[in-house]
Formats: C-alpha cells, structure tokens, sequence
C-alpha cells in the first residue's frame, strides 16, 4: 500500500465510522453480496487520557465499539470498527471499506464520502459559530496610576 | 454469613411488578422516551457515563429510565453491563489540545490565546426557578458567529483555521520555567479494572480511580482541601470542554483510525509552591480529565490530584484525609461504598441470632456474679 | 508502524475464526474447564481452523481463553507469519518475550526452558502462564497423575516428568499446562503430582 493508499484508508474508514448511521444507510442502502469474516461484534474500547493533557498515559474510561470483517464476492475485504452498538452501522461501514478497493471506488467517493465529509464539516461548523458567539470581549479599564 | 432463605419469590416477583409500576408512574402522563433523557436530561446522563466509567450516552440514559432517575442506580447497572462487553483495544491517548471547544475559561489569564469562550454554562444565571419552563415552547436559538472569528489561537493572523489546535494555558507558564512539566511518556498505565488496586499507587491509576469515582465525595475532598485540610491554593488554569476524536490502533491493518468522538470536561489547576529541599519555588499542577460536560467533578478531581501529590512534591502530610491515598482510593467509589453499605440490610439472621445469644449469656452471668454478691 | 502490515495479513488469516463465537467459546471453555478440572481426562473440541502448525484443539484453546488483554508467547514453528496474522485478527493478543506471557504455545521442545515463565507471586499465584504444548501424541498411558481432580491415579503420555514435578513443589505458585494433540486436549493444572509411570 503506497503512503497515500494508507492515509486514504484511514480517513475513509474514519469518516464511514464517524457518520451517523442513518444517514450512511440513506446514502448507501444497498450493500453488495458479501461473506461475513467476522460478524458484528460490540465490546469496549478503553480510552487512555494523559496526565495534565500531555504526560504519562491513564485510563479513563470505557466506551463501547462495535466490529465487522467482510468479504466480497471479488475478494476485497472490508474491515470497521464504529463507536457504539449499531450491528448494522459497522457491517454498512465495513462493506463501505470493501468498496473502496474496487472498481466502486470513485462512485463511493462522490456518492457517499464526499457527502459524508461535507456535512460533518458543516456540524462541526454550526457548533463551532455558538462557541464563538459565548466568547468574551474584555474591556481594560484605563486606571489612574497607568498615566 | 448468610442463609439462603426460601418462601420469598412470590412477594419478590410482586415487588418487581409494583416497581415497574411506579416506575412507570401516573399512566396519563406520556411516557419518557430513552432519547427525551439522552437529549434533556444530558448532565445526569453524563454523570451515570463518568462514574459508570463508559461512555455510551443511550445506555447511560437507558439506564437512568431504569433507576427511577436513581444515578448510583443507574451507574450499578452500566458498571455490570460494561463487566460483559469484551475489551477489544486501547485507544491511543487523546490530545485534548486538539478539542474542538465548547467552553474555554481560565482563571488566571484574562487574554490567553485563543480567548475565554463561555459556553452552555450555569455560571451567570440566576438560579431563579424559570417557570415558563413548565409551559410549552421552543427555547430562542442560540447565537451564532461566524468561523472567522472562532477559537483559534492567532485571533487576528489572518488564516483562522477553526479545527486547528488550542493550546493549554499551563504551556505558556511552562516556556518561563514557572511551572512544572508534564513530559510526554508512554509506559503503559495500570488498569483498576483488571488488576486490583495495590498501593502506594501512581498518579494515572489514582487519576483512573478518581475520574469514575463519586462526584458528591470527590466534591467534599476537594472542599476540605479548600478549607484547609490539606490545603494547596489552587486557581484554575483552564477548564474547557469539548469534542476530542478517540484514535484506535487496528489490530487487522497495523494502523490507527480515528473511530468516533467523546466529549470531555478537561481542568488544570495551577497551584503554589514554595519549594522544597529539592524543588525551586514554581507553580504546581492538579488535572482533572472526565467524561462529558461535567465541570463540578472535573475541577474537584483536579484539587484531590494535585492534594495526593504531597510525597512526591516533598510537601509535608498534615494528616488530611484529601492527603491519604488510601483513604481517598478505597472510598470514592460509589458502587463499592453502596453495594457494602446497603448489603446490611439483607438477612443476616443466624449473625444476629449469635449476637443475641452471645448478649443474653452476658446478662445472665452478670446477673448470676450479683446475686452471688449478694 | 509501515503501512504494509495489513499486506502481511493473508487472506487465510481472516478466515477459521468461530462460526458463532459466543456459542462456540461457552462449549470449548466447558471441556478446557472439564480437561483442567480432571487431569489426566483428554477431551475433544472444534470450532477452530487455525493455520499450520497449530492445531485445531491449540486453536480452539487460544481462541476460548486468550483476548487483547492476554499477552502471548509464540515459541518455535508456531511463531510464523501465518499464525501472527491469524492471533491479530481473531484474538488481537499482544505478542511478547516468554517472561511476560500470560498464555504460551508451541511444542514441548519450543518452550524449552520452561522456568522462563512467570509463575505468580505468594499474594497473586494467578499472575502467571498457562503453556499450551503442541504433542505428537497424546494418550492415557505412561506417567501417573495424582492429586485434586484425580479420583485414584490417572496416566497421561507427559512428555517428561521432571519439570511438572518441579513445578508442582512450587504450589501454589507456578504454571499450568493443556496438552493439545490435533482435536484433542488434555489439562495438567500445577496442583497435579507427577510420578513416571
């Protein structure tokens, strides 16, 4: 895999993870004929902080995970590992993933991803803009003993 | 000891009937849904996913539904649940500079970088009951501004890239040697979930007890630490919440994929020192790292962190419960200190009946010693 | 990390997993249980198609026992491109040096010297290994097992009798050791005596 192929997967395999179900369902609902590697797993994934922000490592909790392995009938296989319990999320992101190293790939891109990013770009975007409008102006009151 | 008593799972299952009628509560009221929680009642579902120690806000809120709004309740049933999710991974550690910010104040810079961003806070209401909360209607929308003038640290350097990182204010102190370094380091932290707790402990396996820990003791601890029992003159440096993306190493690729999000209550406390035979005098650090928006716990935790730092800092232990490791680590957790508490209300009659032998054999040698007296 | 461990991963790798891995786990464990519980008892499993050299029982007790949490010794011939790509994908066991393994596995030769694993401390005699020995052939005759689990005597073809001896003296300290023989397994828990037979 060539450094580009590497970072595309990883941003492709974050972003199917990261949307949210319903809306990777509405936008890919018809998921090629596949072979099940490893069926739809939930478990926990513990999450590590840092001693104040950039120390030692520590644990700070758990969140859940859900995992799915695939293959399809040309042999590409699609691996996911999505936050949450959603069976069907991780198994449309791991045929997603399998897609992606086809013929498909271009269409996915256009059709799904491209999408995909702009509307989390655009939340993130909404959020950001509240934040925005909480931030405060401070006013520095000229004092006597500053003349 | 206990004896398994029979005859009782009739009124037992009657119990659990009337429960789930009360729970349910007066049928002409509509029913909360899992998401109406999730979404309105975010704060206690964030408390349940701290001291519950995972973070899945529709089983915390699930979970909420299901303890009548009980949170150490609902926290017992997310603690079992989570007992039976295989561990899959560790995360990478998350880099809360890089937090897409909610909140962003400090207490001790007025013009840090970056600026102070109130939030969806409490801190200027106020705390008058809102009645027209308990009419129907839409709240006003919130304000909004546009990107370019968002967090970022160069307010006024042109290209203002929204995503780009928010350094932490202790950083600036510690270009000036004021305050003390927190060196990246990656030995593999303990686990209390896996092995037990062994003292003395490292700080990330009191910070790991101290995050899932009760917000009501830690809360107290602190304000002892305040009150001066174990006092260690805290201010807050910067307290921020936010979205941090969650990293995971793939074990089926060999690389990290970002895989989803959580949302973080982030405090550092810059606290006095005055030195000691082997440190200068500079500023100190307590951190605080909690699941979701949870700023009460955070800032506490921060003020226990930095109090159990006394060995290590050459401060003297004045005997203050926030300065004892063992005491604070043995009894922050609410799911032990509940499950032993209540436990005593479940039948021990053959204790008792020892107990009551063991008193009457007392009273009748005693009376038997006075009448021979006598 | 290169970016080229995923082309490492065969496409074998991703296959002889459990069909229906809760089901199948629960009715493995039971005999492993079984097989640890009644030392010198040789019981039978499936469910697992691990690649060579391991067998299908190894697999089966790799796959019940061992998860991310669990790091693992791969001694000798099991310690190949094809076993490391099948342990990522279906168990994700941290592979590491004899001394820190919580589980190990290869054969009798491979794991030689056996006392380079760890064997627990007085407060925590569980903090230590569980050797899974890959044998030719596994059968009830030769050395005599006593102690917990065995009614009167029990035999069991051992592959030496000095070691487990050794190990038994430690008790409670010490590890313990399946035996597993193409779909067979077999269980020798460090409370066990050993005798030549």
């Amino acid at each position: 895999m060539t450094k580009a192929a590497f970072e595309g997967r990883r941003g492709w395999m974050s972003l199917l993870a990261k949307a949210p179900p319903a809306r990777l369902a509405a936008l890919l609902p018809d998921l090629p004929a596949h072979e099940m590697l490893r069926s739809p797993e939930t478990g926990a994934v513990m999450v590590q902080g840092r001693v104040g922000g950039t120390g030692a490592p520590f644990h700070l909790g758990e969140m859940t995970v859900t995992r799915c392995s695939l293959r399809l009938g040309c042999g590409a296989v699609g691996h996911a590992w999505v936050q949450g319990r959603d069976k069907a999320h991780a198994r449309r992101a791991a045929a997603a993933d399998a897609l992606m190293q086809t013929d498909r790939a271009e269409e996915m891109q256009a059709r799904v991803l491209d999408v995909l990013a702009a509307e989390a770009t655009a939340a993130r975007g909404a959020r950001a803009t509240r934040a925005a409008a909480t931030r405060v102006e401070f006013f520095t009151m000229v004092r006597g003993e500053d003349q | 000891m206990y004896v398994a008593v029979k005859g009782g799972e009739r009124a037992i299952d009657n119990a659990h009937a009337w429960l789930a009628e009360e729970r349910r509560g007066d049928p002409s009221v509509p029913e909360l849904s899992v998401a109406q929680i999730r979404e309105q009642m975010k704060l206690a579902v964030n408390r349940v996913m701290a001291e519950g120690s995972l973070y899945d806000p529709d089983l915390a809120a699930l979970a909420i539904k299901q303890a009548r709004g009980d949170l150490i309740e609902a926290v017992f049933l997310i603690r079992a649940y989570r007992t039976t999710l295989p561990r899959l991974a560790s995360s990478r550690p998350v880099d809360t500079a890089a937090m897409a910010v909610d909140r962003r104040i400090s207490a001790t810079f007025k013009d840090l970088p970056g600026g102070q961003v109130l939030g969806p806070t409490f801190d200027y209401t106020h705390r008058l009951l809102d009645f027209t909360l308990m009419a129907e209607g839409e709240p006003p929308a919130a304000a909004a501004l546009p990107l370019v003038a968002a967090v970022s640290p160069q307010r006024d350097g042109g290209d203002c890239d929204p995503a780009s990182r928010v350094p932490h204010v202790t950083g600036f102190l510690n270009r000036d040697g004021l305050i003390e370094d927190a060196a990246p380091e990656d030995s593999p932290p303990p686990d209390l979930t896996r092995e037990p707790l062994e003292l003395p402990a490292g700080r990330p396996l009191r910070l790991q007890a101290i995050t899932r820990g009760d917000e009501g003791f830690i809360l107290s601890l602190a304000y002892s630490t305040q009150r001066g029992y174990g006092r260690t003159h805290a201010f807050v440096g910067e307290l921020r919440i936010g979205h941090v993306g969650v990293e995971v190493e793939i074990p089926e690729l060999g690389f990290a994929v970002e895989i989803g999000d959580v949302e973080l209550t982030e405090c550092e406390t810059v606290n006095q020192f005055k030195g000691s035979k082997t440190e200068p005098a500079q500023f100190t650090r307590g951190y605080g790292l909690v699941f979701g928006q949870s700023e009460r716990k955070s800032i506490a935790m921060s003020l226990v962190d930095r109090s159990l730092r006394w060995r290590e800092l050459g401060e003297d232990d004045t005997g203050a419960p926030a300065q004892d490791e063992e005491f604070v680590l043995y009894h922050c957790d609410n799911i032990q200190a509940t499950g032993f508490l209540e436990h005593i209300k479940l039948p021990h009659y053959v204790d008792f009946q020892s107990e009551l032998e063991l008193v009457r054999k007392l009273r009748a040698e005693a009376r038997a010693m006075k009448e021979a007296a006598e | 990390m290169t970016a080229n461990i995923s082309a490492n991963i065969s496409a074998d790798a991703l296959s002889g997993g459990f069909a229906v891995p809760p089901v199948a786990a629960a009715h493995a464990f039971r005999e492993v249980l079984e097989a640890m519980a009644r030392p010198g008892t040789i019981r039978r499993v499936a469910g697992a198609q691990p690649p060579a050299p391991l067998s299908v029982a190894a697999g089966v007790a790799l796959l019940t026992l061992a998860d991310g949490t669990t790091p693992l010794h791969l001694a000798g011939a099991a310690d190949c491109p094809a076993v490391r790509g099948w342990i990522a994908f279906h168990i994700g066991a941290p592979l590491v040096a004899a001394g820190e393994a919580v589980f190990a596995i290869g054969t009798w030769a491979a794991l030689q010297p056996v006392a380079r694993f760890r064997i627990g401390q007085p407060d925590y005699p569980d903090r230590s290994a569980t050797l899974i020995v890959e044998v030719d052939r596994l059968a009830n005759d030769g050395p005599v097992l006593t102690g917990p689990g065995v009614e009167v005597t029990a035999r069991l073809s051992l592959p030496e009798t000095a070691a487990f001896r050794t190990n038994r003296a430690r008790f409670p300290l010490g590890f313990d050791t399946i035996f597993t023989c193409g779909d067979r397994l077999a269980g020798l828990p460090r409370s066990t005596r050993v005798e030549a037979g």
